[in-house]
């Protein structure tokens, strides 16, 4: 049987754009075009433009407009946010404490920063991708300057207990800087980061339906921070470029709706979660959950193992049949490519090599999750037979 | 400011009676390659010129790619008396940089009805040059520019020294030839190689979808495109090679998969080489590179087919064929990291010395046929 329909389950990695929003943008790239900084009227009319996107996006985090910074995307505010507050507090100290299980974004970027001579600590997670309060108070002492942990992990979709390690950090060392990467969790989870007490957030567009190209680094008022970007100084200096109007007028739309319609969609998800496993475990299919149990992970992301097979093999199988889902570690032959999350979490080999990610989205139906689940134990008896 | 382009061919002129053929072949190489650009080739008294209104250096990027031309000079075309000639000489000197401080002039008389001799040409030209630029000086030994000039009856032909073309012989004298294109560096160089003696190419690739990602196909199809700029044209046929695999690795001993692996992609390459009237098949392979490439292996790999298997880069190692990966153009898309025919199928201890008797019984236990056959009919072709 040969399914012709597309079912996308890959939403971690990307979203399609909403219609509607893909058509403002295009309206905006054609008729308000104007660039922010000008004088005249064109200027005054993108200007406001972005100022109306800022008030959504604020409305979303409740914080204020003038704290959220509009930035290339989610690497760019997170490239921002490490050297940006590293830089400006490096009289404070040498030590940045972050975990184990970052986007390549934050661990590459820290590696820059330990070259320049920062101490750079990795808190490890516990089995489900966890950081635990005592784990990360254990690192801080008077010479952190920053803590980055991330809110919820892409991989494998652990929501950090965020609140708490924040209190514990700030317990030992009231000074440091909290950043965390929300890329996953803005829309999917309540983020409000002044209840949290996070000092710095980043977001991106494209994982909520909005455009590729736009992210936003939500900046606490009180926090100093150097831009990164020189230029004509827009973004309060934080960040020079003309403005991404028609993108970011974009992010504000799918920022409004994935918050506004936060508790259905998430009810939504989780019961796509659910519908899968018990699927699996109709068909009588081996397989392992990797991180937190399904009603603990953030409501969008699943990560299964299904030792005996290959994940990148498996993405394959299913491509064929038109339905998309991703691979943490990819092919056993080269050892560079294995996810450092799977690593994390101490998943043995074999289990690491045979996993996938699925990732939903409102899009998605009940009918994919079933197509999904009967395509996926057809390839795994497929595979299977033939080891 | 040049009208057209001399073209110089070597090895050619060797070639006897198949002069004609050679040469025919090499101008609609010429033409194929030159296609979309504003010129004209033209065979007159003996020789292949390129007629052009500018865009020189595309041309002559272009030209690059086709094998069997030794040199070629950039020529002005004028009126066959002395003024023209002075005037074109002193304008191919402007144009030097850097301004060269030595010369020599030479000189061809065609039409013998032209007043001056060759010699007499070359001293007039020289002269009028040293009096126009009176810092320049004549060596005849070693001068840094030589300004040449030809006179035909209807036109004279005034050029300096010629650039190298890329050598060999013209794609398509030398019959034809099935390439076996993997991803990786070494199987490009090989074709280029084939193409260099004359072989018109085509291209077979062979993969394992859904066991390989669609990457893999779209980097070997941008392979296959930089070839076929030396080929002019290409013909690429793909083979899914996921169910022979599945086939080997359930009824076929573990450590004989690749050999068998090859002696089955062998055969369906056969098949294609012969339904198209192709005499040979090329492989990248080096001799004991790795486990499949030993003699051992060869002999018994090859024992599958009753084909010539050309194998240019036998004696090439591995640096001397990544150099040529990158003049070629194909070694940054060889080593971007998609694999092709599964490595999730590879034994852990492949055979190094394979014995030809074992890999025979391994192999019958299986009847391959209908496999290849739905190999070979469900390929998929590309036309570059």
């Amino acid at each position: 049987m040969v399914n012709n329909r597309e079912i996308y389950l890959d939403n971690s990695a990307t979203t399609p754009v909403f219609e509607d929003i893909a058509d403002r943008m295009r309206e905006i790239a054609v008729q308000q075009y104007g660039n922010p900084s000008s004088l005249h009227r064109k200027g005054i009319e993108a200007e406001i433009l972005v100022t109306e996107a800022r008030m959504q996006i604020s409305k979303a985090m409740e914080v204020r407009p003038e704290e959220i910074v509009f930035t290339s995307g989610g690497t760019e505010a997170n490239n921002l946010a490490l050297l940006g507050s590293v830089e400006a507090n490096r009289r404070n100290g040498k030590r940045i404490i972050s975990s184990e299980i970052e986007h390549p974004s934050v661990l590459e970027t820290l590696k820059r920063l330990e070259q320049q001579g920062y101490e750079v600590l990795y808190c490890p997670v516990d089995a489900c991708g966890r950081v635990t309060p005592d784990a990360l108070s254990s690192l801080v002492n008077e010479d952190t300057i920053l803590v980055t942990i991330m809110m919820v992990n892409n991989e494998i979709g652990t929501v950090e207990p965020m609140a708490e390690l924040v209190r514990a950090a700030k317990k030992v060392n009231p000074r440091l800087v909290f950043h965390s990467d929300c890329v996953q969790a803005f829309g999917k989870i309540p983020l409000n980061p002044v209840k949290i007490g996070l000092d710095l957030v980043s977001l991106s567009a494209h994982k909520l339906h909005g455009p590729k190209g736009v992210g936003v680094l939500y900046i606490n008022s009180r926090i100093a921070l150097k831009g990164q970007i020189s230029g004509g100084g827009q973004e309060r200096k934080y960040r020079s470029g003309t403005e991404n109007v028609s993108g970011i007028v974009g992010f504000g739309m799918a920022a409004d709706r994935a918050v506004s319609g936060m508790s259905e969609h998430s009810k939504l998800m989780n019961g796509f979660k659910s519908l899968l496993i018990k699927r699996l475990q109709e068909q009588k299919i081996e397989f392992r959950l990797n991180g937190p149990p399904i009603d603990e992970g953030a409501p969008h992301i699943i990560n299964l193992s299904f030792p005996g097979t290959w994940g990148e093999v498996l993405v394959h199988f299913l491509e064929s049949q038109k339905i998309y889902v991703s691979t943490g570690s990819a092919c056993h032959s080269r050892k560079a490519d294995q996810s450092h999350v799977l690593k994390a979490i101490r998943l043995p080999k074999r289990e690491a090599e045979g996993s996938i990610r699925i990732s939903f989205s409102v899009m998605n139906t009940e009918e994919d999750i079933e197509t999904l689940a009967q395509e996926l134990a057809s390839a795994i008896r497929r595979l299977k037979a033939r080891r | 400011m040049f009208d057209a382009i001399l073209i110089r061919f070597g090895e050619i002129g060797l070639k006897g009676d198949n002069r004609g053929f050679f040469e025919s072949t090499l101008i609609n190489n010429m033409r194929k390659a030159l296609e979309g650009t504003d010129s004209e080739v033209i065979r007159s008294s003996g020789r292949i010129m390129v007629k052009t209104r500018g865009e020189h250096a595309r041309i002559l990027t272009r030209l690059q790619k086709v094998f069997g031309i030794v040199s070629m000079s950039q020529v002005k075309i004028v009126e066959p008396e002395m003024e023209s000639i002075y005037r074109s000489a002193q304008e191919i000197l402007d144009d030097c940089d850097p301004k060269p401080s030595t010369f020599k002039a030479e000189s061809r008389r065609a039409d013998k009805k032209f007043p001056y001799t060759s010699p007499e040409i070359s001293g007039k030209v020289g002269a009028y040059l040293l009096e126009v630029n009176p810092e320049l000086r004549v060596d005849v030994h070693q001068p840094e520019v030589t300004i040449n000039i030809e006179v035909r009856d209807k036109q004279a032909y005034v050029f300096k020294d010629a650039s190298a073309g890329p050598g060999g012989l013209p794609v398509g004298v030398c019959g034809r030839g099935l390439l076996l294109l993997s991803g990786g560096i070494d199987s490009p160089v090989a074709g280029w190689m084939a193409m260099k003696r004359g072989i018109k190419l085509s291209v077979v690739h062979f993969h394992s979808f859904p066991y390989t990602s669609e990457r893999s196909r779209l980097k070997v199809i941008d392979l296959a495109k930089v070839l076929s700029e030396f080929n002019q044209g290409l013909n690429l046929s793909i083979v899914n090679m996921a169910e022979i695999q599945e086939t080997i690795k359930e009824r076929c001993p573990e450590r004989f998969r690749v050999t068998l692996l090859r002696r089955l992609m062998l055969r369906i390459s056969e098949r294609i080489a012969r339904r198209s009237h192709i005499q040979t098949l090329i492989t990248g392979e080096s001799v004991g590179q790795v486990a499949s490439q030993t003699l051992e292996s060869m002999t018994v790999i090859g024992d599958a087919i009753r084909m010539l298997v050309l194998r240019p880069l036998a004696g090439m190692d591995k640096i001397e064929i990544s150099e040529r990966a990158k003049n070629i153009g194909t070694y940054n898309i060889s080593i971007l990291p998609y694999d092709d025919c599964c490595s999730l199928f590879l034994p852990r201890h492949p055979v190094t010395k394979p014995q030809l008797n074992r890999v025979q019984e391994a192999e019958a236990v299986v009847d391959w046929e209908p496999l290849l056959d739905k190999a070979v009919n469900n390929l998929e072709i590309v036309e570059l």
